[in-house]
């Protein structure tokens, strides 16, 4: 019998393990796919936003502003990479300035800091690339950027030290009510708990509705991107979005934390949960849209694409909270945007909701700091020379785009909650993230995998389940 | 700081027969130093085990790594030094010494760790990248079982593994054509090569031995616009596409497959020869080079595939002695008359039907006896003229056959010719009718 079962290895589940790993209690999190960070967290825009989106006074709009305030410092604690960039809202038509106006309204109802309109003259001087088109817009300095699997990756490595449980592979099926708690049938067995966490992303509403007679409806919104090479990763300096639509934010344009350029998302709401494919309408339309924004789309540039689903919930807000009639149960539901940037907030949130119905003591040995996996390609002379000193394995350059070396990967796969997938050891070092998309180092990075887990390279997956790379010998291999 | 004459990026093709001809040239082996960064010197030639190289150098046909071997032979026997597993991490020129000939190139191991060596010259040859699905813009999921020709011919030829049993082909290039035949010889079922050109990308000689011996349809301007399958690829959507390589709606095809290769062309590596300067033409992704196949950074030599991508390795190895033994005069004479007194260059213009030319400048004091100028045409002629103009009269006319973009075409002239007309400022090269 665990304390707390958190459903789902995403940001939010994460985010949750983490700060309950402060308290003494048994916590476990279920995940079905073979990694943490492999639904919804790992395929989105990567912003911390500012906080003028949300209506003054609402739950969200204090989750965002206290997100995005505990950003900073958590990713010094825990070691991902983040960057205030600032953010942009444009404006392209005078008709339209009433609606910068009250977004400027609201972010100061919020408390976010710092904001002003830029008119066209500053707005270019600022960003030269711009579209002509934009007549004015909205700056949000303390608007940022993060790494979306570095954060997820790092809250959930730090929960794991701490103590929670992180059971991968493991797809629940049913959710039952018993007289102390929960039982959990999954793909591994059963499990019981005293709470649960339903953090299960665009399968909330599945969890939350086999316990409580108050369904929710959550809709897979699907967000196609593309992200561009690095020689075009300052075409714009700040997140540039575009006054929001009824579908949301509309196409933003932006640098990645990691210096990339990343053009997206549409918002398409589909049926399929597990529906992340691209489609050329898609990508046609990003690019078209991306245009609004930004003086000549590097299209050229592009070195993939990808889709995510943000799970968005009937009622158009989180769904947080204690369900009503399933006491125990705690949904983090709806998270769709700016989940990533709540998701600070929501952990402490979260935790304290089910510290008052599991109380527990803080635990004495809690290690709130982690460090990260070494970066070569970011390190200066002096602290590469240390790396390799300390290990040799720091010289030997196995991602060549990104200059990944095998130290990083073996430090991935080591790790707590390491990296068994050529995905898991994407999302941690960037091996494979690059130019070339991991055509000249999937080969190396699949053996050192299969060397290091001490399987066979035709065992290794791109992202567990049947993603397997290799289908058998050649004839005479 | 340990210091060299030469250094040479690359072990493949280029720089080991760049490296071999600079010695040749009076270079001293222990001053010239060939970086590699794969395990073993030979490049991308060590996984192509198919025979047909060599037939223009060697007179006969030998395997990719019997070719390689005869270079890494001759830079053995000249015991040029060479690392291994090495990277090059920086190239920068003059640096803190404010000397722009001195180059300094940081390099790591695992042996020795991160250094430098200064170089009085390098030789660029870090050959070149396939395109990967992502900048192709091809729509669907992402799972495993889409790979890049090359990564295939890895998996097949150097670790003995099939990444699949059931293909489709995206793209006629020659890889991919050469892995057609790979994968169906090892038991792999190849159901199709797709191609979005109307014409094919690779070389007629791969099209008969590799598809249509084996009966394996092309189809010209198709491509693929979907990927279905979620863990494994499961299939993909081919559609024809329009004159415009827009797929035409209701032409779209379901084929069933667990693999996807792509061999949709390749893309010189210059991010080293960015980041130290190296200006690039747009359209072959190489650097931009005079008749000394020097880039606009003094002393800075490149050949082989970063500079533009060849169709057959002869013309790497003969492209690339060149460039050593450019490199060689100019460390030997140390760079002496290069900077005094440059005269005005030639452009060479490709025009009408040549998308580029290799050089595109050309400094006649510098001139071989022979200047040999290679390009690659945009579409296909048939019994078509190559002509050469300079300054706007015809000097030159060959007819052709049969030009394609997938085969690499050359002119040469020599050096007498050029003085004919002392005031030249132009050549122009282009295609036209009979």
């Amino acid at each position: 019998m665990y304390d707390v079962i958190i459903i789902g290895a995403g940001v939010s589940g994460c985010a949750v393990a983490r700060e309950l790993s402060r308290y003494e209690m048994d916590v476990a999190v279920l995940e079905r796919a073979s990694d943490v960070c492999e639904g919804t967290s790992k395929a989105n825009s990567g912003i911390v936003h500012a906080g003028y989106d949300a209506e003054p006074g609402t739950r969200k709009a204090f989750l965002n502003i206290r997100g995005s305030k505990k950003m900073e410092e958590l990713s010094r604690e825990l070691d991902f990479p983040y960057k205030r960039n600032g953010s942009l809202v444009l404006c392209f038509s005078e008709s339209d300035r009433g609606k910068l106006l009250e977004l400027l309204e609201k972010g100061r109802k919020n408390g976010v800091e710092n904001l002003r309109i830029l008119e066209r003259d500053e707005l270019a001087e600022l960003e030269p690339n711009i579209s002509e088109q934009a007549v004015a817009a909205l700056y949000a300095p303390t608007g940022g950027i993060v790494c979306p699997f570095g954060i997820t990756i790092a809250l959930a490595e730090n929960a794991c030290v701490n103590g929670v449980e992180f059971r991968l592979n493991t797809e629940v099926r049913k959710v039952e009510k018993t007289e102390g708690g929960y039982r959990l049938e999954t793909s591994q067995g059963v499990f019981e708990s005293r709470a649960v966490v339903n953090a299960a992303g665009v399968y909330a509403d599945v969890f939350h509705n086999m316990v409580s007679g108050r369904k929710i409806s959550i809709t897979p919104r699907k967000g196609e991107y593309c992200l561009l090479d690095k020689t075009v990763g300052d075409y714009v300096n700040s997140t540039v979005f575009q006054l929001p639509t009824e579908y949301g934010k509309g196409v933003l344009v932006t640098p990645t934390v990691h210096g990339n350029l990343l053009l997206g998302p549409t918002a398409e709401d589909i049926t399929d949960k597990e529906g992340v494919n691209t489609t050329g309408k898609g990508i046609g339309d990003l690019l078209e849209r991306a245009g609004l924004s930004v003086k000549k789309v590097p299209a050229g540039k592009v070195i993939t694409s990808f889709a995510g689903l943000r799970a968005h919930e009937a009622g158009d807000d989180f769904v947080i909270g204690e369900a009503e009639d399933a006491e125990g149960f705690f949904d983090v539901a709806g998270i769709e945007s700016p989940g990533l940037t709540c998701a600070p907030a929501v952990g402490e949130y979260v935790a304290e909701m089910v510290r008052k119905r599991i109380p527990a003591p803080e635990k004495k040995d809690f290690a709130a700091k982690r460090e990260g996996i070494p970066s070569v390609a970011l390190a200066d002379r002096k602290e590469r020379q240390a790396l390799v000193e300390k290990n040799p394995a720091y010289a030997n350059v196995i991602c060549r785009c990104e200059l990944v070396t095998e130290g990083e990967i073996l430090d991935a796969i080591h790790r707590p909650l390491g990296a068994t997938t050529l995905d898991g050891i994407k999302r941690r070092t960037r091996a494979g993230m690059g130019r070339c998309q991991s055509g000249f180092c999937a080969p190396k990075t699949v053996e050192i995998l299969a060397r290091e887990l001490g399987r066979d390279m035709g065992e290794i997956c791109k992202a567990g389940g049947e993603s397997r790379f290799l289908t058998g010998y050649s004839k005479e291999g | 700081m340990k210091k060299v004459k030469i250094l040479v990026v690359g072990g493949g093709p280029a720089g080991l027969a760049a490296a071999a001809a600079a010695r040749d040239a009076g270079v001293k082996s222990e001053e010239i130093l060939i970086v590699e960064r794969d395990g073993e010197l030979g490049g991308i030639l060590n996984q192509c085990i198919h025979n047909g190289f060599g037939l223009h150098t060697f007179k006969e046909e030998l395997t990719g790594p019997e070719y390689a071997e005869r270079y890494v032979e001759k830079v053995r026997a000249a015991e040029i030094p060479y690392l291994l597993q090495t990277i090059v991490v920086d190239i920068c020129a003059g640096g803190e010494s404010g000397d722009g000939r001195v180059k300094y190139v940081t390099v790591m191991n695992k042996s020795e760790g991160l250094f430098t060596v200064a170089a009085e010259a390098v030789i660029l040859a870090m050959g070149c990248r396939e395109r990967s699905r992502g900048a192709l813009n091809i729509p669907g999921y992402r799972p495993a079982g889409i790979y890049s020709a090359g990564t295939a011919q890895r998996y097949v030829n150097i670790e003995g593994r099939m990444p699949g049993k059931e293909v489709v082909i995206l793209g006629s290039g020659d890889i991919g054509l050469i892995m057609a035949r790979r994968m169906t010889l090892e038991g792999a079922r190849v159901k199709l090569v797709a191609e979005l050109m109307p014409y094919s990308g690779g070389l007629k000689r791969n099209i008969v031995q590799c598809l249509d011996d084996f009966g394996i349809p092309l189809k010209l301007s198709h491509t693929v616009v979907d990927i279905d399958g979620k863990e494994r690829v499961k299939g993909v959507t081919v559609a024809q596409v329009d004159e415009n390589r827009r797929p035409v709606p209701g032409t779209e095809e379901y084929i069933s497959c667990d693999t996807l290769l792509l061999s949709c062309g390749l893309i010189p590596e210059n991010e080293l020869s960015t980041g130290l300067g190296v200006e690039l033409n747009p359209v072959t992704s190489g650097p931009v080079v005079n008749e000394s196949l020097e880039t606009n950074v003094e002393g800075v030599f490149a050949c082989g595939n970063v500079l533009h991508v060849h169709d057959l390795v002869d013309y790497v190895s003969e492209e690339a002695e060149s460039a050593g033994r450019n490199a060689a005069e100019y460390v030997l004479r140390k760079g002496a008359g290069k900077d005094g007194g440059r005269e005005q260059a030639i452009v060479i213009k490709a025009s009408g039907g040549v998308r580029y030319t290799v050089p595109s400048v050309l400094r006649p004091e510098h001139m071989q006896e022979e200047q040999v100028v290679r390009f690659r045409v945009g579409d296909v002629y048939k019994d078509a003229v190559l002509a050469v103009y300079f300054d706007g009269t015809p000097v030159m006319r060959v007819n052709k056959r049969v030009m394609a973009p997938g085969e690499m075409e050359q002119v040469k002239w020599k050096k007498k010719k050029l003085e004919e007309y002392p005031d030249l400022k132009e050549i122009c090269i282009t295609v036209e009718d009979k």
